[in-house]
């Protein structure tokens, strides 16, 4: 008595249906439409007829007068069923009706018209329960005599999820004859036989917890819901739980997880490894689209699908989850990759469209291995790497001087070692070292034999760096202690190598399996066995080196956007060989040549560059330790005539440098030091002249650059400050001419050698819409291309194909590799920022993307307006941020006066006479001019101010919200 | 055309029907005294007088209606018989009188429940929602001339925001006067950002509303100079044109509206002869930031204002600078 008799929900998909109702469901399943809904009767792998649910748009397309070109064949996991791929099928059946409404009768539909069979599997959502325990071969072969009753043709394009991720792609390899590709969201076809399983599947596959969990109550399945992010809309729960409201109507949860092949013994597990040898044989095109927040399919699995389907496309969704589909809007990109990969819209692209015809790639210079220079230079004596403060040793012990020879003898036997240390070609390594000696000996032992390496800038910040380490998936972590220990406390994988010989048992504690001092005594035997590998006697030609393709990855760099989780950008040896000549080309860097190293990513190439390059005493990561005295003893200690900077360094060397002076500090020794420098460059965000002109001071015989780069191209373009001073003058001595009614920015100079420059023109709504092109004075996204480009970002396909967008990569992605349209059109990226070429062919910054306002008036770039007011007197920083909708944006003006000090933080508003001052000298209607304490700037770079940060605390402020401040 | 103007002795009115003249139309005027419009016709009355309604729209083509009780304060069913029975008495007569464009002035304020707007469109008019007596009223009146557009009849709602100019003593002379007897107040840090509309520039936009109401009908739209300020930098202006002393106690938002509450309740028992120096409305509008989309309004007005706010504090400026006499309103 009292016990509720199990009711079948009041409008159960296909039931409905069948009773001839049309779109009642939807108010029980929000987002699903009854009308895709059926029951079909087909027999199981036993031959015994059973009753399938599942949602299928066909009847719609036919309706609609729609022929499919190919059918999407969607598998639900456990416990979910088909409802997970409602917005496929709506989107497919949206995309197809709107193809074909907009097609008229002269053209065939544009659209490839896909239908979309969502099944519940037997057992589970509104399937048949036949009481039967159905295991993998059976579910596999299952669903073969499902679609062979359907009667399903090809071209068939698998998508699952979960362990119905390995059932599709079970069909997968069954139905070679029908596949055309594969899809597939957090799921995994191997578990590997010495890892343990995920934390979460050992508790629920306890015995007397399994039926208790899945199916006596509904804590597998409540607990599985409600792992989305966001959380799932209360009526989406419910319709998730609607076909497993009783215990009986759940025992398919159970026999599902009571399925999973946790070792050899198991019945399943035989077709699990047929299955898992045989995907790894596909070469249809592959599509996964990964949620890593996931407690049982973590990133590990990603990399062993990553490694069977080496050709995937991979997408990553940092902030999802298990419940990806229902985390992030996976439909339209799913639509998009199908369009892009099966589309025949844009199936033979002209090679370089859109590109002026003068406008074709440079030749890419000759290759030549980063290592090739080390290996000429393994009997000199000379110092290539010099440690002001060398890192362990204490502060004051002195310099640290490494020669080439020890250098090129280090990572001979670390190369070795390594690979004695089970490190093989393809492997990705996480480098968590500091710049210096050690850093760099092992990055050269990397990349010689053919491992990734995989450097995340520490700046990052321990969460920011976690996610980048576990992203990346590396094989090996080498670190040093600290990075070690976060390793070990927040799981990163990898077999751990410290750089410093721990004791046992913290060596034990922290996982680590070797030290680098071990590795090398490994290579050192290994090398005195003569088994070493062939490094020891690549000496001569490194271009023929075998060990290393110089198209394979070399390494994989980790900063951060100004928003979201960092991205890895993937650069191959040739393209890093490539940065190399043009650094040395550039800046006239010869054999020998001192070169302090103030920079990090370019303090790695010295040893490339022939350069005897010297760290000074800072930490590179904080660009703000840099003084003047340490640039001064580092320049003495080398005599150095280049110095590669990065511009927070710079800002402090000179606020140094004038106390210093004052202090009368500096001495006469460093002072010529300094006066010895040629070249100075300072790479990131520009700096405002005046500072550059006490830089300059400093250093009076340097040739001042301030280049134009990013992670994903480090030297784009380039300019020096006589340069920039001239155009300043030009400008002021002919404010009337054409040529100078520019929309200002910051001038970064011409493209270096190699390196080509076009803009996408942005519409009114700031979008970059615009066809590429060279022409002088249009403001647009800017695009550039260069042998020393990034090949593409790691397991970021989207952000990829945004990147790319538009431009000739774009086509070559198109056209398939192997077409060499690439090699015709080179590598294109979108860089993010905005700005303008001049009639000379000079590129001017104007901002970021995001940063553009766009009012009613039209679209302003903030770095113009911005320059004008900071030239101001007493104003020290501006920024030009929009605030409303877009398309009617309002300007403010936020000023970090000289003066602020005395109302430190609280936002006030500027005088009438200041206010004025800004609107007259940036010809900008600004309908707010606030007064600051501190401009906020990007953590990462010291000197770039958060721009959509300050946009939000103005809205927040002139919306008549708190004074706080920004 | 022949064109009626309701309320032509206030500021707005009377440039309403200077701008209709100097278009080439025939002017009548409708208010209880006289116009001081040279070349326009008065014909006098209160527009809750049914039979004076009816004489004065008889034999004219459009109609643009702007009489109305406007007030911070005072008692509700005042505003209801002239805001509200006022229009629809006029808006009947007019029907009557064959008048074919009708265009009804209103205020942004209809809409606005008191949230900032922050470059939002003009929104439905909502009697219910919307902060105060005058307010409410006047949405009701909107949603009452709207309701009557139909063929032959074209009917637009026009809502010019905070409307200023020589001679305006709805908004700039409250704040001067208040400002030279050092009680006003900037409420919240100023810090809000709040869009006007000088006189000359809603002017034009309701010339600009008549002539296309055959094409615009039906609709309403917000009116300003699509220059919002903050606060303290409009009133700071409005005061520096006047010669007055700038504002300089600030009292935290939250408190005027809540004083502004009090007060309000406090005044509608014992009325003065002033307005309270504060009220709830008062208190909200100089306190959150509203300034609007204009895109919608200058494409399908195809109009735009032609005197910008620094132009109109210096003509504000000039004004004040002659002698009472001089001044001409």
């Amino acid at each position: 008595m009292g016990r509720q008799r199990w009711r079948e929900p009041a409008s159960l998909p296909g039931v409905h249906q069948a009773a001839g109702s049309t779109g009642s469901a939807t108010d029980d399943f929000p987002g699903l439409d009854a009308r895709w809904s059926r029951l079909v009767t087909a027999p199981d792998h036993s031959g015994t007829p059973r009753t399938w649910h599942l949602l299928d748009n066909l009847s719609l397309l036919t309706e609609a007068g729609l022929e499919p070109t190919g059918t999407i064949l969607c598998v639900h996991g456990n416990p979910t069923w088909s409802y997970l791929w409602r917005s496929v099928v709506a989107a497919a059946t949206d995309a197809a009706l709107a193809g074909a409404s907009r097609a008229d009768a002269a053209e065939p539909p544009s659209a490839p018209v896909w239908r979309v069979i969502a099944v519940d599997q037997l057992e589970m959502g509104f399937s048949e329960r036949s009481g039967h325990d159905r295991g993998l071969p059976a579910r596999i072969a299952d669903l073969g005599a499902l679609t062979d009753a359907l009667g399903l043709a090809g071209p068939v394009i698998t998508l699952g999820h979960d362990w119905g991720g390995v059932v599709s792609l079970g069909w997968a390899v069954d139905h070679p004859e029908l596949l055309a590709g594969v899809m597939m969201l957090n799921t995994a076809v191997h578990q590997p036989e010495h890892e343990p399983l995920p934390a979460a599947l050992r508790l629920v596959l306890k015995r007397s917890l399994l039926v208790a969990s899945t199916v006596r109550t509904t804590a597998f399945l409540d607990t599985t819901l409600a792992i989305a992010h966001p959380a799932l809309e209360p009526r989406v729960r419910q319709a998730f739980r609607a076909p497993y409201r009783s215990a009986r109507r759940r025992e398919g949860i159970g026999a599902f997880v009571a399925d999973i092949p946790v070792d050899a013994s198991h019945p399943s597990f035989a077709e699990l490894t047929r299955v898992s040898s045989a995907v790894a044989r596909l070469d249809v095109p592959a599509l996964m689209l990964w949620g890593p927040r996931d407690p049982i399919f973590s990133d590990r699995y990603l990399g062993d699908l990553i490694a069977r389907l080496p050709h995937a496309d991979v997408t990553r969704f940092e902030d999802a989850g298990h419940l990806v589909g229902e985390d992030v809007a996976v439909a339209p990109m799913i639509l998009a990759w199908l369009a892009a990969r099966f589309g025949n819209a844009k199936a033979a692209p002209a090679p370089a469209a859109g590109i002026p015809d003068e406008s074709q790639p440079a030749p890419a210079p000759e290759f030549r291995p980063l290592w090739a220079t080390l290996d000429e230079h393994a009997a000199d004596r000379g110092a290539v790497v010099v440690e002001m403060a060398p890192r362990g040793a204490r502060r004051g012990s002195g310099i640290r001087s490494v020669s080439w020879s020890l250098l090129k003898r280090r990572v001979d036997e670390l190369a070795a070692g390594l690979t004695a240390a089970g490190v093989e070609r393809g492997d990705r390594v996480s480098l968590l070292v500091p710049p210096g000696a050690d850093l760099t000996a092992v990055l050269y032992a990397c990349l010689r034999i053919g491992a990734i390496v995989v450097v995340a800038d520490a700046g990052l910040g321990i969460t920011g760096l976690g996610r980048a380490v576990r992203g990346a998936r590396p094989d090996h972590v080498i670190g040093i202690e600290t990075a070690l220990a976060a390793a070990r406390v927040l799981g990163w994988p990898g077999q751990r190598i410290s750089t410093r010989t721990f004791s046992a048992p913290l060596a034990a504690a922290l996982g680590v399996s070797h030290s680098l001092a071990g590795v090398a005594r490994l290579g050192r035997a290994a090398i005195a066995d003569g088994g070493g590998p062939r490094v020891a006697a690549s000496v001569d030609t490194a271009a023929a080196d075998p060990a290393v393709d110089p198209d394979a990855t070399a390494a994989i760099l980790f900063t951060s956007g100004s928003t979201g989780p960092a991205k890895g950008v993937v650069y191959t040896h040739r393209q890093l060989a490539a940065l190399v000549t043009l650094l040395r080309d550039r800046f006239g860097i010869a054999a020998g040549t001192g070169l302090v190293a103030g920079f990090a990513p370019f303090a790695l190439l010295g040893p490339a560059l022939g350069a005897t390059s010297v760290t000074p005493d800072m930490d590179v990561t904080a660009p703000r330790t840099l003084t003047a005295r340490a640039i001064a003893e580092a320049a003495a200690a080398v005599d150095a005539i280049v110095v590669f900077a990065s511009p927070a360094a710079l800002v402090n060397v000179c606020a140094t440098a004038t106390a210093a002076a004052k202090a009368d500090a500096l001495t006469v020794v460093e002072r010529n030091a300094l006066a010895r420098v040629k070249t100075l460059l300072s790479a990131g965000a520009p700096l405002p002249v005046p500072l550059l002109e006490e830089v300059a001071l400093l250093m009076p015989a340097a040739s001042i650059h301030t280049p134009y780069g990013m992670t994903e191209g480090l030297l784009m373009t380039d300019i020096t400050l006589d340069e920039i001073v001239r155009r300043a003058e030009q400008v002021k001595a002919h404010p009337g001419q054409a040529d100078t009614r520019q929309p200002g920015g910051v001038c970064v100079g011409l493209p270096v050698a190699g390196v080509q420059v076009l803009l996408s023109a942005l519409d009114e709504r700031g979008a970059a819409t615009g066809p590429l092109s060279a022409a002088p004075g249009v403001t647009g996204e800017i695009v550039v291309s260069a042998p020393h480009l990034k090949d593409h970002y790691d397991q970021l396909w989207l952000t990829d194909r945004a990147a790319t967008a538009g431009t000739p990569s774009e086509d070559a992605w198109l056209a398939g590799s192997g077409s060499g349209a690439e090699a015709a059109t080179g590598r294109w990226h979108r860089t993010g920022d905005v700005g303008h070429l001049d009639a000379e062919g000079r590129l001017w910054i104007e901002g970021r993307l995001p940063h553009v306002i766009t009012t009613a008036a039209g679209i302003l770039t903030p770095v113009g307006p911005e320059q004008t007011v900071e030239a101001l007197p007493g104003v020290r920083r501006a920024a030009f941020v929009g605030i409303g909708p877009r398309g009617t944006q309002q300007v403010v003006a936020v000023i970090e006066t000289s003066t602020a000090s005395s109302r430190r933080g609280r936002v006030t508003l500027a005088e009438p006479s200041l206010a004025g001052a800004v609107r007259r000298a940036s010809g900008v209607d600004v309908a707010a001019v606030l007064v600051v304490g501190d401009l906020p700037t990007d953590i990462r770079h010291n000197s770039k101010i958060d721009r959509l940060g300050l946009a939000s605390w103005a809205a927040g402020v002139l919306g008549g919200g708190r004074r706080s401040k920004p | 055309m022949k064109v009626l103007v309701t309320g032509a002795s206030g500021m707005l009115g009377r440039a309403v029907a200077r701008g209709v003249l100097a278009a080439g139309h025939d002017v009548r005027t409708f208010q209880r005294g006289a116009s001081g419009v040279a070349g326009a016709t008065d014909a006098r009355g209160s527009i809750t007088d049914a039979g004076a309604v009816a004489l004065a729209t008889d034999g004219v083509d459009a109609v643009v209606h702007l009489a109305a009780k406007v007030s911070f304060a005072g008692a509700p069913e005042d505003f209801r018989a002239v805001n509200v029975e006022g229009t629809r008495s006029l808006l009947s007569a007019a029907r009557e009188a064959g008048v074919s464009r009708f265009v009804m002035v209103s205020s942004p304020s209809v809409a606005h429940a008191g949230l900032s707007i922050v470059g939002d469109d003009a929104l439905p008019a909502d009697p219910l929602r919307a902060r105060g007596e005058y307010a409410r009223t006047k949405a009701a009146a909107e949603l009452l001339a709207l309701d009557a557009d139909q063929p032959g009849f074209a009917v637009v709602a026009v809502r010019p925001h905070i409307v200023w100019g020589p001679g305006d003593t709805q908004l700039i002379e409250r704040v001067v006067e208040r400002a030279r007897r050092r009680r006003l107040p900037i409420l919240g840090g100023g810090l809000a950002l709040i869009d006007t509309t000088y006189v000359d520039n809603a002017a034009s936009a309701l010339l600009a509303a008549l002539e296309r109401a055959d094409r615009v009908h039906g609709e309403a739209f917000v009116v300003s100079n699509g220059e919002p300020r903050t606060v303290a930098e409009l009133l700071a202006g409005i005061c520096r044109a006047a010669g007055a002393p700038a504002p300089a106690w600030s009292v935290p938002a939250a408190v005027a509206r809540e004083a502004g509450g009090l007060i309000e309740r406090f005044w509608a028992v014992r009325p003065g002869q002033d307005e309270p120096p504060m009220t709830r409305f008062l208190a909200e509008q100089l306190s959150t930031s509203h300034w609007y989309d204009q895109r919608r309004t200058r494409q399908a007005l195809d109009w735009r204002p032609s005197v910008s706010l620094d132009e109109g504090l210096q003509r504000l400026a000039e004004w004040y600078a002659m002698a009472p006499g001089d001044r001409l309103s």
